[in-house]
């Protein structure tokens, strides 16, 4: 290998950058956490409002808060993940973003 | 008390003084000064703790954001309550008419406020479960009693909306 491209390699600032780029490329997931206040009724709505999804399939995911204590509404890039959680701490929801393992 | 659609309305007839009087405090309620748990009920953290450059940026940018978004519904609630101010007679039942375009600031405003009194008292999930409790004996009863009904209302409002035409 030419000497320049090791030197990079070696250089710990530039895998300090690369390991952030790979960072933000990871999915993260959204998150909604159980709370005994919240009505299912109203989690229900809030999914269908914020994710768009059916009724049935918004109910499947307040059960499984419910019974399991947390769901995974979705996953996919931060930013958007991030203003989904915002959407949901609107709605007075316990809502997280988490990274994909 | 009876509750119904009218129009563009949800009514809210046959109010006896005591409803109305929870019904009153509904903003008040939302208030969490001085309630730390509310405080971070209201305001919780987007991530897991160990993710602080995050929580710190929401901290300042999203939490007052997000504090707008709850004063205006509660604002909102607190015009739409001045109906209850007016009766000639001040222990008679009244009405309250809920225009059908506040209904999501009504459900935020119900929800701040059952969000802080169950904190404030800290209600279990066997606490809010327990529809069989005994009659109102202390401040926490009460506190309970009003849990469950703007937990109520949430239900009649959502009900309401879910019906075809409903908003």
């Amino acid at each position: 290998m030419h000497s320049p491209l090791k030197l990079s390699v070696e250089n710990p600032a530039i895998e300090q950058e690369t390991r952030t780029a790979e960072e933000l490329d990871l999915p993260w997931q959204v998150v909604v956490h159980n709370d005994p206040v919240n009505l299912m009724t109203y989690v229900t709505m809030v999914f269908q409002k914020v994710f768009g999804l059916t009724r049935e399939k918004a109910e499947r995911h307040m059960l499984e808060v419910h019974q399991q204590g947390r769901s995974v509404l979705w996953s996919g890039m931060r930013e958007r993940a991030e203003l989904y959680v915002q959407q949901l701490h609107g709605y007075l929801l316990l809502a997280t973003l988490e990274r994909t393992n | 008390m009876e509750i119904r659609r009218q129009g563009d309305c949800l009514e809210i007839s046959e109010l006896d003084p005591f409803l109305a009087e929870l019904l009153r405090q509904v903003p008040e309620s939302t208030n969490t000064e001085g309630v730390e748990g509310a405080q971070q009920r209201l305001f919780s953290s987007p991530a897991p703790a160990s993710e602080r450059e995050m929580c710190a940026e929401w901290k300042l940018y999203v939490d007052p954001e997000l504090r707008r978004l709850f004063q205006t519904a509660t604002k909102t609630v607190a015009v739409d309550l001045q109906q209850l101010n007016g009766s000639a007679k001040p222990f008679a039942n009244c009405t309250l008419r809920i225009p059908t375009k506040n209904a999501d600031a009504w459900l935020n405003a119900l929800n701040q406020a059952r969000l802080v009194i169950a904190a404030k008292y800290n209600f279990s999930e066997a606490d809010l479960c327990d529809h069989y409790r005994s009659p109102i004996g202390s401040r926490r009863d009460l506190g309970l009693f009003q849990v469950n009904f703007y937990g109520f209302l949430q239900e009649f409002i959502l009900h309401e909306l879910e019906r075809p035409g409903g908003g």
